[in-house]
Protein backbone atom coordinates (compact mmCIF):
# COMPACT_ATOMS: atom_id res chain seq x y z
CA UNK A 1 0.00 0.00 0.00
CA UNK A 2 1.31 3.40 -0.98
CA UNK A 3 2.53 5.79 1.67
CA UNK A 4 2.66 9.59 1.16
CA UNK A 5 5.66 10.25 3.43
CA UNK A 6 7.03 6.86 4.52
CA UNK A 7 10.02 8.39 6.31
CA UNK A 8 7.67 10.13 8.74
CA UNK A 9 4.66 7.81 8.74
CA UNK A 10 6.71 4.70 9.56
CA UNK A 11 9.11 6.43 11.96
CA UNK A 12 10.10 4.44 15.08
CA UNK A 13 7.95 5.47 18.06
CA UNK A 14 10.93 6.70 20.10
CA UNK A 15 12.17 8.80 17.18
CA UNK A 16 8.69 10.25 16.79
CA UNK A 17 8.65 11.18 20.47
CA UNK A 18 12.03 12.87 20.14
CA UNK A 19 10.76 14.80 17.14
CA UNK A 20 7.61 15.81 19.03
CA UNK A 21 9.71 17.07 21.95
CA UNK A 22 11.88 19.19 19.63
CA UNK A 23 8.77 20.74 18.07
CA UNK A 24 7.23 21.36 21.48
CA UNK A 25 10.35 23.06 22.82
CA UNK A 26 10.54 25.32 19.75
CA UNK A 27 6.82 26.08 20.05
CA UNK A 28 6.90 27.20 23.69
CA UNK A 29 9.94 29.41 23.14
CA UNK A 30 8.33 31.00 20.13
CA UNK A 31 5.03 31.61 21.90
CA UNK A 32 6.60 32.87 25.11
CA UNK A 33 8.73 35.31 23.15
CA UNK A 34 6.36 36.52 20.45
CA UNK A 35 2.72 36.04 21.52
CA UNK A 36 1.19 38.35 24.09
CA UNK A 37 -1.69 35.95 24.62
CA UNK A 38 0.42 32.83 25.27
CA UNK A 39 3.05 34.75 27.18
CA UNK A 40 0.52 36.00 29.73
CA UNK A 41 -1.16 32.59 29.84
CA UNK A 42 2.15 30.91 30.67
CA UNK A 43 3.08 33.62 33.15
CA UNK A 44 -0.17 33.20 35.04
CA UNK A 45 0.47 29.45 35.18
CA UNK A 46 4.02 30.19 36.41
CA UNK A 47 5.66 28.18 33.69
CA UNK A 48 8.68 29.22 31.67
CA UNK A 49 9.93 27.55 28.46
CA UNK A 50 12.99 26.41 30.45
CA UNK A 51 10.63 24.24 32.52
CA UNK A 52 9.78 22.13 29.47
CA UNK A 53 12.48 19.47 29.36
CA UNK A 54 10.61 16.44 28.13
CA UNK A 55 7.50 15.66 26.17
CA UNK A 56 5.72 14.80 29.42
CA UNK A 57 6.44 18.31 30.71
CA UNK A 58 3.69 19.48 28.39
CA UNK A 59 1.44 18.93 31.40
CA UNK A 60 2.92 22.00 33.04
CA UNK A 61 1.36 24.17 30.33
CA UNK A 62 -2.10 25.66 30.87
CA UNK A 63 -5.16 24.39 28.97
CA UNK A 64 -6.77 26.29 26.16
CA UNK A 65 -10.43 26.11 25.22
CA UNK A 66 -12.93 27.40 22.73
CA UNK A 67 -13.63 30.17 25.22
CA UNK A 68 -10.11 31.58 24.76
CA UNK A 69 -10.76 31.84 21.04
CA UNK A 70 -14.17 33.43 21.60
CA UNK A 71 -12.80 35.94 24.09
CA UNK A 72 -9.95 36.64 21.72
CA UNK A 73 -12.26 37.27 18.77
CA UNK A 74 -11.25 37.82 16.08
CA UNK A 75 -7.45 37.42 16.20
CA UNK A 76 -6.07 38.11 19.67
CA UNK A 77 -4.71 34.56 19.89
CA UNK A 78 -2.83 34.85 16.60
CA UNK A 79 0.95 34.61 16.94
CA UNK A 80 2.19 36.02 13.61
CA UNK A 81 2.12 39.50 12.05
CA UNK A 82 -1.02 40.05 9.95
CA UNK A 83 0.89 40.09 6.67
CA UNK A 84 1.81 36.43 7.16
CA UNK A 85 -1.82 35.34 7.38
CA UNK A 86 -3.00 34.12 4.00
CA UNK A 87 -6.41 32.74 4.90
CA UNK A 88 -9.23 32.91 7.44
CA UNK A 89 -11.96 30.43 8.25
CA UNK A 90 -14.68 30.87 10.85
CA UNK A 91 -16.73 28.42 12.85
CA UNK A 92 -20.51 28.57 12.90
CA UNK A 93 -20.82 30.06 16.38
CA UNK A 94 -23.93 28.13 17.36
CA UNK A 95 -23.56 29.20 20.97
CA UNK A 96 -22.88 32.88 20.48
CA UNK A 97 -19.86 34.52 18.91
CA UNK A 98 -18.17 32.62 16.13
CA UNK A 99 -14.46 31.87 16.33
CA UNK A 100 -12.01 32.84 13.65
CA UNK A 101 -8.99 30.77 12.68
CA UNK A 102 -6.07 32.02 10.58
CA UNK A 103 -3.43 30.29 8.45
CA UNK A 104 0.05 31.09 7.22
CA UNK A 105 1.38 29.58 4.01
CA UNK A 106 3.04 26.81 6.05
CA UNK A 107 -0.21 26.15 7.94
CA UNK A 108 -2.08 25.55 4.69
CA UNK A 109 0.75 23.36 3.42
CA UNK A 110 0.84 21.25 6.60
CA UNK A 111 -2.93 20.92 6.68
CA UNK A 112 -3.12 19.58 3.14
CA UNK A 113 -0.06 17.35 3.62
CA UNK A 114 -1.63 15.85 6.74
CA UNK A 115 -4.83 15.00 4.92
CA UNK A 116 -2.91 13.88 1.81
CA UNK A 117 -1.11 11.29 3.96
CA UNK A 118 -4.48 10.14 5.29
CA UNK A 119 -6.17 9.90 1.90
CA UNK A 120 -3.17 7.92 0.63
CA UNK A 121 -3.43 5.61 3.65
CA UNK A 122 -6.99 4.76 2.54
CA UNK A 123 -5.64 3.80 -0.88
CA UNK A 124 -6.79 6.88 -2.78
CA UNK A 125 -4.53 8.34 -5.45
CA UNK A 126 -4.33 9.91 -8.87
CA UNK A 127 -6.79 7.45 -10.41
CA UNK A 128 -9.56 8.65 -8.13
CA UNK A 129 -12.31 11.18 -8.65
CA UNK A 130 -13.21 12.74 -5.31
CA UNK A 131 -16.46 14.63 -4.88
CA UNK A 132 -16.31 17.08 -1.99
CA UNK A 133 -19.85 17.42 -0.68
CA UNK A 134 -18.91 19.34 2.44
CA UNK A 135 -19.73 23.03 2.51
CA UNK A 136 -17.15 25.27 0.90
CA UNK A 137 -16.64 28.69 2.40
CA UNK A 138 -15.99 29.68 5.98
CA UNK A 139 -16.39 26.06 7.07
CA UNK A 140 -13.12 24.13 6.70
CA UNK A 141 -14.67 20.83 5.59
CA UNK A 142 -14.99 21.65 1.90
CA UNK A 143 -11.76 23.38 0.98
CA UNK A 144 -9.71 21.13 3.30
CA UNK A 145 -10.55 18.00 1.35
CA UNK A 146 -10.25 19.92 -1.88
CA UNK A 147 -6.59 20.86 -1.32
CA UNK A 148 -5.60 17.40 -0.09
CA UNK A 149 -7.35 15.62 -2.97
CA UNK A 150 -5.57 17.85 -5.49
CA UNK A 151 -2.28 17.24 -3.70
CA UNK A 152 -2.49 13.48 -4.21
CA UNK A 153 -3.33 14.05 -7.86
CA UNK A 154 -6.96 12.97 -7.70
CA UNK A 155 -9.59 14.82 -9.72
CA UNK A 156 -11.80 16.97 -7.50
CA UNK A 157 -15.49 17.62 -7.99
CA UNK A 158 -16.14 20.63 -5.72
CA UNK A 159 -19.86 19.95 -5.34
CA UNK A 160 -20.28 21.51 -1.88
CA UNK A 161 -23.65 20.89 -0.20
CA UNK A 162 -27.17 20.92 -1.55
CA UNK A 163 -28.83 20.00 -4.84
CA UNK A 164 -28.62 16.30 -4.18
CA UNK A 165 -30.10 15.21 -7.54
CA UNK A 166 -27.33 17.12 -9.33
CA UNK A 167 -24.73 15.56 -7.04
CA UNK A 168 -25.97 12.09 -7.98
CA UNK A 169 -25.82 12.96 -11.70
CA UNK A 170 -22.21 14.11 -11.26
CA UNK A 171 -21.30 10.93 -9.38
CA UNK A 172 -22.62 8.91 -12.33
CA UNK A 173 -21.36 11.06 -15.19
CA UNK A 174 -17.86 11.78 -13.88
CA UNK A 175 -17.24 8.32 -12.45
CA UNK A 176 -16.78 9.63 -8.92
CA UNK A 177 -14.98 7.02 -6.76
CA UNK A 178 -14.87 8.77 -3.37
CA UNK A 179 -16.97 11.33 -1.63
CA UNK A 180 -16.38 13.58 1.38
CA UNK A 181 -19.58 14.24 3.31
CA UNK A 182 -21.32 13.86 6.64
CA UNK A 183 -22.62 10.32 7.25
CA UNK A 184 -26.20 11.60 7.43
CA UNK A 185 -25.78 13.29 4.07
CA UNK A 186 -24.40 10.05 2.64
CA UNK A 187 -27.59 8.28 3.73
CA UNK A 188 -29.74 11.13 2.45
CA UNK A 189 -27.98 10.84 -0.90
CA UNK A 190 -28.76 7.12 -0.96
CA UNK A 191 -32.44 7.82 -0.30
CA UNK A 192 -32.65 10.49 -3.01
CA UNK A 193 -30.84 8.21 -5.49
CA UNK A 194 -33.38 5.45 -4.83
CA UNK A 195 -36.23 7.86 -5.50
CA UNK A 196 -34.53 8.70 -8.79
CA UNK A 197 -34.34 4.98 -9.60
CA UNK A 198 -30.54 4.89 -9.21
CA UNK A 199 -28.67 2.39 -7.06
CA UNK A 200 -25.44 3.91 -5.71
CA UNK A 201 -24.15 0.36 -5.33
CA UNK A 202 -24.90 -0.90 -8.84
CA UNK A 203 -25.11 2.20 -11.01
CA UNK A 204 -22.10 4.25 -9.82
CA UNK A 205 -18.37 3.83 -9.16
CA UNK A 206 -18.61 5.40 -5.71
CA UNK A 207 -16.76 3.10 -3.29
CA UNK A 208 -15.20 5.29 -0.59
CA UNK A 209 -16.93 7.64 1.83
CA UNK A 210 -14.79 10.18 3.70
CA UNK A 211 -17.21 10.72 6.52
CA UNK A 212 -17.16 12.90 9.60
CA UNK A 213 -18.40 16.10 11.15
CA UNK A 214 -21.00 14.44 13.36
CA UNK A 215 -21.22 11.43 15.65
CA UNK A 216 -21.89 8.18 13.83
CA UNK A 217 -21.72 4.55 14.78
CA UNK A 218 -20.15 1.41 13.36
CA UNK A 219 -23.71 0.19 12.67
CA UNK A 220 -24.31 3.23 10.51
CA UNK A 221 -21.04 2.51 8.72
CA UNK A 222 -22.13 -1.08 8.09
CA UNK A 223 -25.44 0.13 6.72
CA UNK A 224 -23.65 2.50 4.32
CA UNK A 225 -21.37 -0.39 3.30
CA UNK A 226 -24.12 -2.84 2.71
CA UNK A 227 -26.81 -0.62 1.22
CA UNK A 228 -24.72 1.77 -0.85
CA UNK A 229 -21.61 -0.34 -1.45
CA UNK A 230 -19.56 2.54 -0.03
CA UNK A 231 -16.78 1.90 2.50
CA UNK A 232 -17.04 4.69 5.06
CA UNK A 233 -13.81 6.01 6.56
CA UNK A 234 -13.97 8.07 9.71
CA UNK A 235 -12.43 11.54 9.39
CA UNK A 236 -11.30 13.79 12.18
CA UNK A 237 -10.46 17.45 12.58
CA UNK A 238 -11.91 20.76 13.66
CA UNK A 239 -11.27 24.31 12.53
CA UNK A 240 -8.99 24.88 15.53
CA UNK A 241 -6.68 22.09 14.35
CA UNK A 242 -6.91 23.56 10.80
CA UNK A 243 -9.84 21.53 9.50
CA UNK A 244 -10.28 17.89 8.54
CA UNK A 245 -6.74 16.57 8.99
CA UNK A 246 -6.85 12.89 9.80
CA UNK A 247 -8.76 9.82 8.61
CA UNK A 248 -8.79 6.12 9.24
CA UNK A 249 -6.27 4.08 7.23
CA UNK A 250 -7.18 1.04 5.13
CA UNK A 251 -7.61 -0.94 8.38
CA UNK A 252 -10.66 1.19 9.29
CA UNK A 253 -10.04 0.72 12.97
CA UNK A 254 -9.16 4.15 14.29
CA UNK A 255 -7.83 7.46 13.06
CA UNK A 256 -4.04 8.01 12.84
CA UNK A 257 -3.13 11.36 14.33
CA UNK A 258 0.12 12.42 12.64
CA UNK A 259 2.40 12.93 15.62
CA UNK A 260 4.66 15.48 13.96
CA UNK A 261 1.62 17.76 13.59
CA UNK A 262 -0.39 16.97 16.69
CA UNK A 263 0.29 15.67 20.17
CA UNK A 264 -2.70 14.00 21.82
CA UNK A 265 -3.25 13.58 25.54
CA UNK A 266 -6.14 11.54 26.93
CA UNK A 267 -7.07 12.86 30.37
CA UNK A 268 -9.61 12.25 33.06
CA UNK A 269 -12.02 15.21 32.63
CA UNK A 270 -12.27 15.74 36.39
CA UNK A 271 -8.72 15.23 37.68
CA UNK A 272 -6.86 16.14 34.46
CA UNK A 273 -4.54 13.19 35.09
CA UNK A 274 -3.62 11.02 32.10
CA UNK A 275 -5.75 7.88 31.92
CA UNK A 276 -4.17 4.42 31.67
CA UNK A 277 -3.08 3.41 28.12
CA UNK A 278 -6.11 2.38 26.07
CA UNK A 279 -8.62 3.93 28.49
CA UNK A 280 -11.09 6.52 27.30
CA UNK A 281 -11.00 10.11 28.42
CA UNK A 282 -11.09 13.69 27.28
CA UNK A 283 -8.82 14.46 24.35
CA UNK A 284 -6.46 17.39 24.72
CA UNK A 285 -4.55 18.37 21.60
CA UNK A 286 -1.43 20.41 20.98
CA UNK A 287 -0.64 21.40 17.40
CA UNK A 288 3.12 21.24 17.20
CA UNK A 289 3.72 23.17 13.99
CA UNK A 290 0.87 25.66 13.66
CA UNK A 291 2.01 29.24 13.16
CA UNK A 292 -0.86 31.71 12.75
CA UNK A 293 -3.13 30.34 15.46
CA UNK A 294 -1.15 28.12 17.83
CA UNK A 295 -3.16 25.49 19.64
CA UNK A 296 -1.67 24.36 22.94
CA UNK A 297 -3.34 21.80 25.18
CA UNK A 298 -6.67 22.54 23.55
CA UNK A 299 -9.69 20.96 25.23
CA UNK A 300 -11.40 19.88 22.05
CA UNK A 301 -14.31 18.37 23.94
CA UNK A 302 -14.24 14.90 22.37
CA UNK A 303 -14.05 11.73 24.40
CA UNK A 304 -11.84 9.02 22.90
CA UNK A 305 -8.95 6.67 23.63
CA UNK A 306 -5.60 5.85 22.02
CA UNK A 307 -5.30 2.32 20.70
CA UNK A 308 -2.17 0.89 22.37
CA UNK A 309 -1.77 -1.85 19.73
CA UNK A 310 0.49 -1.19 16.72
CA UNK A 311 -1.48 -0.77 13.49
CA UNK A 312 -1.16 -3.58 10.91
CA UNK A 313 -0.82 -0.88 8.22
CA UNK A 314 2.70 -0.24 9.51
CA UNK A 315 2.16 3.41 10.41
CA UNK A 316 3.52 4.13 13.85
CA UNK A 317 1.56 7.27 14.70
CA UNK A 318 -1.02 7.11 17.51
CA UNK A 319 -4.44 5.93 16.50
CA UNK A 320 -7.53 7.27 18.23
CA UNK A 321 -10.63 5.15 18.57
CA UNK A 322 -14.01 6.21 17.29
CA UNK A 323 -15.14 9.31 19.17
CA UNK A 324 -17.23 8.12 22.09
CA UNK A 325 -19.04 11.41 22.62
CA UNK A 326 -18.66 15.09 23.30
CA UNK A 327 -17.79 16.31 26.74
CA UNK A 328 -20.06 19.33 26.15
CA UNK A 329 -22.76 17.59 24.04
CA UNK A 330 -23.21 15.33 26.94
CA UNK A 331 -26.72 15.69 28.27
CA UNK A 332 -27.32 15.43 31.94
CA UNK A 333 -30.75 13.91 32.43
CA UNK A 334 -31.85 13.38 36.01
CA UNK A 335 -28.20 13.52 37.02
CA UNK A 336 -27.10 10.84 34.54
CA UNK A 337 -24.66 11.56 31.72
CA UNK A 338 -26.19 10.69 28.36
CA UNK A 339 -24.32 10.81 25.07
CA UNK A 340 -26.42 11.02 21.89
CA UNK A 341 -24.00 8.47 20.41
CA UNK A 342 -25.12 5.90 22.99
CA UNK A 343 -28.76 6.44 22.01
CA UNK A 344 -27.81 6.11 18.36
CA UNK A 345 -25.88 2.94 19.01
CA UNK A 346 -28.81 1.36 20.83
CA UNK A 347 -31.34 2.33 18.18
CA UNK A 348 -29.17 0.97 15.40
CA UNK A 349 -29.11 -2.42 17.07
CA UNK A 350 -32.86 -2.72 16.43
CA UNK A 351 -33.55 -3.77 12.84
CA UNK A 352 -37.07 -2.31 12.67
CA UNK A 353 -35.78 1.25 13.02
CA UNK A 354 -34.37 3.74 10.53
CA UNK A 355 -31.18 5.81 10.97
CA UNK A 356 -32.81 9.03 12.03
CA UNK A 357 -33.73 9.91 15.55
CA UNK A 358 -34.20 12.85 17.84
CA UNK A 359 -33.84 13.26 21.58
CA UNK A 360 -36.24 15.71 23.21
CA UNK A 361 -35.50 16.68 26.79
CA UNK A 362 -38.07 18.58 28.82
CA UNK A 363 -38.54 19.47 32.42
CA UNK A 364 -41.95 18.72 33.87
CA UNK A 365 -42.16 20.18 37.34
CA UNK A 366 -38.82 19.37 38.88
CA UNK A 367 -38.27 16.24 36.83
CA UNK A 368 -36.41 15.87 33.53
CA UNK A 369 -38.12 13.75 30.93
CA UNK A 370 -36.38 12.35 27.91
CA UNK A 371 -38.24 11.37 24.81
CA UNK A 372 -36.61 9.52 21.95
CA UNK A 373 -38.34 9.92 18.60
CA UNK A 374 -37.29 7.41 16.00
CA UNK A 375 -38.42 6.57 12.50
CA UNK A 376 -40.05 3.21 11.94
CA UNK A 377 -38.71 1.48 8.84
CA UNK A 378 -41.31 1.25 6.08
CA UNK A 379 -41.00 -2.53 5.85
CA UNK A 380 -41.26 -2.95 9.62
CA UNK A 381 -44.77 -1.53 9.79
CA UNK A 382 -47.34 -4.03 10.84
CA UNK A 383 -51.08 -3.77 11.07
CA UNK A 384 -50.86 -5.31 14.49
CA UNK A 385 -51.01 -2.63 17.20
CA UNK A 386 -49.89 -5.11 19.83
CA UNK A 387 -46.67 -5.80 17.92
CA UNK A 388 -46.02 -2.09 17.48
CA UNK A 389 -46.52 -1.58 21.21
CA UNK A 390 -44.13 -4.43 21.93
CA UNK A 391 -41.53 -2.85 19.65
CA UNK A 392 -41.89 0.42 21.52
CA UNK A 393 -41.42 -1.37 24.80
CA UNK A 394 -38.36 -3.19 23.49
CA UNK A 395 -36.78 0.13 22.48
CA UNK A 396 -37.55 1.67 25.89
CA UNK A 397 -36.09 -1.34 27.64
CA UNK A 398 -32.87 -1.34 25.60
CA UNK A 399 -32.43 2.41 26.07
CA UNK A 400 -32.95 2.13 29.79
CA UNK A 401 -30.38 -0.66 29.91
CA UNK A 402 -27.68 1.22 28.05
CA UNK A 403 -28.32 4.74 29.40
CA UNK A 404 -29.40 3.96 32.96
CA UNK A 405 -32.13 6.53 32.58
CA UNK A 406 -35.66 5.95 31.33
CA UNK A 407 -36.93 7.43 28.08
CA UNK A 408 -40.33 7.43 26.45
CA UNK A 409 -40.21 6.30 22.86
CA UNK A 410 -42.24 7.67 20.03
CA UNK A 411 -42.37 5.87 16.69
CA UNK A 412 -42.70 8.28 13.81
CA UNK A 413 -43.30 7.94 10.08
CA UNK A 414 -40.19 7.40 7.95
CA UNK A 415 -38.82 10.58 6.43
CA UNK A 416 -40.41 12.95 8.93
CA UNK A 417 -37.59 13.76 11.34
CA UNK A 418 -35.46 16.75 10.37
CA UNK A 419 -32.48 16.01 8.14
CA UNK A 420 -29.83 18.60 7.75
CA UNK A 421 -27.40 18.75 4.92
CA UNK A 422 -24.63 19.16 7.43
CA UNK A 423 -24.68 18.21 11.05
CA UNK A 424 -27.71 16.21 12.11
CA UNK A 425 -29.68 17.75 14.89
CA UNK A 426 -30.04 14.96 17.39
CA UNK A 427 -30.97 16.83 20.52
CA UNK A 428 -33.76 19.27 21.29
CA UNK A 429 -33.36 20.55 24.83
CA UNK A 430 -36.51 22.38 25.90
CA UNK A 431 -35.43 22.74 29.51
CA UNK A 432 -35.35 26.24 30.88
CA UNK A 433 -32.71 25.73 33.52
CA UNK B 1 -59.74 -22.26 -1.97
CA UNK B 2 -61.06 -19.43 0.14
CA UNK B 3 -58.98 -16.73 -1.50
CA UNK B 4 -62.05 -15.11 -3.00
CA UNK B 5 -62.96 -14.07 0.54
CA UNK B 6 -59.60 -12.43 1.30
CA UNK B 7 -60.62 -8.79 1.19
CA UNK B 8 -57.67 -6.44 0.92
CA UNK B 9 -57.74 -3.88 3.66
CA UNK B 10 -55.33 -0.94 3.67
CA UNK B 11 -53.39 -0.50 6.91
CA UNK B 12 -51.68 2.85 7.19
CA UNK B 13 -49.19 3.89 9.88
CA UNK B 14 -49.72 7.47 10.93
CA UNK B 15 -48.33 9.71 13.60
CA UNK B 16 -50.91 11.01 15.98
CA UNK B 17 -50.93 14.65 15.00
CA UNK B 18 -53.41 17.01 13.39
CA UNK B 19 -53.85 16.72 9.66
CA UNK B 20 -52.63 13.16 9.10
CA UNK B 21 -56.09 11.70 8.44
CA UNK B 22 -56.80 14.64 6.14
CA UNK B 23 -53.59 13.85 4.25
CA UNK B 24 -54.75 10.26 3.72
CA UNK B 25 -58.27 11.32 2.70
CA UNK B 26 -56.95 13.96 0.31
CA UNK B 27 -54.64 11.47 -1.40
CA UNK B 28 -57.52 9.02 -1.91
CA UNK B 29 -59.73 11.81 -3.21
CA UNK B 30 -57.10 12.83 -5.74
CA UNK B 31 -56.87 9.25 -6.99
CA UNK B 32 -60.65 8.93 -7.22
CA UNK B 33 -60.62 6.11 -4.67
CA UNK B 34 -63.89 5.51 -2.85
CA UNK B 35 -63.80 4.49 0.81
CA UNK B 36 -66.37 1.95 2.02
CA UNK B 37 -65.30 1.83 5.63
CA UNK B 38 -62.49 2.85 7.87
CA UNK B 39 -61.39 2.79 11.46
CA UNK B 40 -58.54 4.24 13.45
CA UNK B 41 -56.73 2.29 16.13
CA UNK B 42 -54.78 4.30 18.65
CA UNK B 43 -51.28 3.32 19.77
CA UNK B 44 -49.01 5.56 21.83
CA UNK B 45 -48.26 8.64 19.77
CA UNK B 46 -49.25 6.92 16.56
CA UNK B 47 -52.27 5.30 15.02
CA UNK B 48 -53.10 2.67 12.46
CA UNK B 49 -55.71 3.75 9.95
CA UNK B 50 -57.55 0.83 8.37
CA UNK B 51 -59.72 1.28 5.33
CA UNK B 52 -61.67 -0.74 2.79
CA UNK B 53 -61.63 0.95 -0.61
CA UNK B 54 -62.75 0.21 -4.15
CA UNK B 55 -59.23 0.40 -5.67
CA UNK B 56 -56.78 -0.89 -3.07
CA UNK B 57 -53.70 -1.15 -5.37
CA UNK B 58 -54.09 2.38 -6.58
CA UNK B 59 -54.55 3.66 -3.02
CA UNK B 60 -51.50 1.75 -1.76
CA UNK B 61 -49.31 3.10 -4.52
CA UNK B 62 -50.38 6.68 -3.93
CA UNK B 63 -50.04 6.55 -0.15
CA UNK B 64 -46.60 4.94 -0.37
CA UNK B 65 -45.51 7.59 -2.85
CA UNK B 66 -46.36 10.38 -0.41
CA UNK B 67 -44.43 8.64 2.35
CA UNK B 68 -46.90 6.65 4.43
CA UNK B 69 -45.94 3.14 5.49
CA UNK B 70 -48.86 1.15 4.05
CA UNK B 71 -49.57 -2.52 3.68
CA UNK B 72 -52.42 -4.81 2.78
CA UNK B 73 -54.04 -6.90 5.46
CA UNK B 74 -56.46 -9.67 4.48
CA UNK B 75 -59.77 -9.45 6.30
CA UNK B 76 -63.13 -11.20 6.06
CA UNK B 77 -66.33 -9.30 5.34
CA UNK B 78 -69.42 -10.88 6.87
CA UNK B 79 -72.79 -9.80 5.53
CA UNK B 80 -75.29 -8.72 8.14
CA UNK B 81 -78.92 -7.86 7.82
CA UNK B 82 -79.52 -4.16 8.45
CA UNK B 83 -82.09 -4.57 11.19
CA UNK B 84 -82.12 -4.94 14.97
CA UNK B 85 -80.42 -8.25 15.73
CA UNK B 86 -78.33 -8.30 12.55
CA UNK B 87 -75.04 -8.05 14.43
CA UNK B 88 -76.11 -10.71 16.92
CA UNK B 89 -76.90 -13.16 14.14
CA UNK B 90 -73.46 -12.65 12.65
CA UNK B 91 -71.34 -12.78 15.80
CA UNK B 92 -73.30 -15.55 17.42
CA UNK B 93 -71.82 -17.78 14.71
CA UNK B 94 -68.30 -16.64 15.62
CA UNK B 95 -68.62 -17.84 19.16
CA UNK B 96 -69.96 -21.18 18.07
CA UNK B 97 -67.18 -21.53 15.50
CA UNK B 98 -64.61 -20.67 18.21
CA UNK B 99 -63.07 -17.84 16.22
CA UNK B 100 -60.98 -15.25 18.02
CA UNK B 101 -61.11 -11.72 16.64
CA UNK B 102 -58.02 -9.53 16.48
CA UNK B 103 -60.06 -6.51 15.59
CA UNK B 104 -63.30 -5.70 13.89
CA UNK B 105 -65.40 -2.81 12.62
CA UNK B 106 -68.56 -2.47 10.65
CA UNK B 107 -70.36 -0.34 8.12
CA UNK B 108 -73.87 -0.05 6.84
CA UNK B 109 -73.94 -0.17 3.05
CA UNK B 110 -76.70 0.30 0.52
CA UNK B 111 -77.72 -3.35 0.27
CA UNK B 112 -76.72 -4.70 3.61
CA UNK B 113 -74.57 -4.07 6.67
CA UNK B 114 -71.06 -5.50 6.72
CA UNK B 115 -68.93 -6.72 9.61
CA UNK B 116 -65.20 -6.64 8.91
CA UNK B 117 -63.12 -9.16 10.79
CA UNK B 118 -59.41 -9.59 11.20
CA UNK B 119 -58.67 -13.10 12.43
CA UNK B 120 -55.47 -15.09 12.75
CA UNK B 121 -56.21 -18.11 10.57
CA UNK B 122 -58.24 -16.56 7.81
CA UNK B 123 -59.02 -19.67 5.75
CA UNK B 124 -60.16 -21.86 8.60
CA UNK B 125 -62.24 -18.95 9.91
CA UNK B 126 -63.83 -18.50 6.48
CA UNK B 127 -64.61 -22.20 6.29
CA UNK B 128 -66.14 -22.32 9.74
CA UNK B 129 -68.19 -19.19 9.13
CA UNK B 130 -69.55 -20.57 5.86
CA UNK B 131 -70.27 -23.93 7.45
CA UNK B 132 -72.14 -22.19 10.24
CA UNK B 133 -74.32 -20.50 7.66
CA UNK B 134 -72.80 -17.01 7.54
CA UNK B 135 -72.65 -15.08 4.29
CA UNK B 136 -69.20 -13.80 3.29
CA UNK B 137 -68.74 -11.07 0.73
CA UNK B 138 -66.30 -11.84 -2.08
CA UNK B 139 -63.50 -9.63 -3.36
CA UNK B 140 -65.24 -8.55 -6.61
CA UNK B 141 -68.07 -7.09 -4.56
CA UNK B 142 -65.64 -4.42 -3.36
CA UNK B 143 -64.66 -3.00 -6.70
Amino acid sequence: MACWEPRIENMKPEELKALQYRYLKTLVYRLYSFSEFYHSKMRSASVHPDDINSLEDIRKLPFMSKKDLRDGYPDKCFAVPKKEVIRYHASSGTTGKPTVVGYTKNDIENWSTSLARSLTSIGLGSDDVIQVSNTYGLFTGGIGFHYAAEKIGAAVVPASTGNTERQIELIQDLGVTAMAATPSYMLHLGEVAEKMGISIKNDTKLRVGLLGGEPWSVKMRDRIDEWLGVRGFNCYGTSELSGPMFTECSERNGVHIWGDYAYVEILDPETHEPVAPGEKGEMVITMLQKEALPIVRFRIGDVSSIDPEPCPCGRTHPKIKRIFGRVDDMLVVRGINVFPSQVQHTLMSIPELGEHFQIVVERKGALDTMQVRVELKREAFTDNIVQLMALREKISYRLKNSLNVGATVELVEPGTLPRYEGKSKFVVDKRDI
Amino acid sequence: MYSQYHVKQLSIFSENRPGRLAAVAKALKEEGVNIFAFSIAEGAGYGVIRALVDQPERALEKLSAIGFPVRFTDVLAVEMEDRPGGLYDAVEVLGRADINIEYSYAYSGRKCAVLILRVEAIDSAAKQLLDAGAKLLEVPQFT
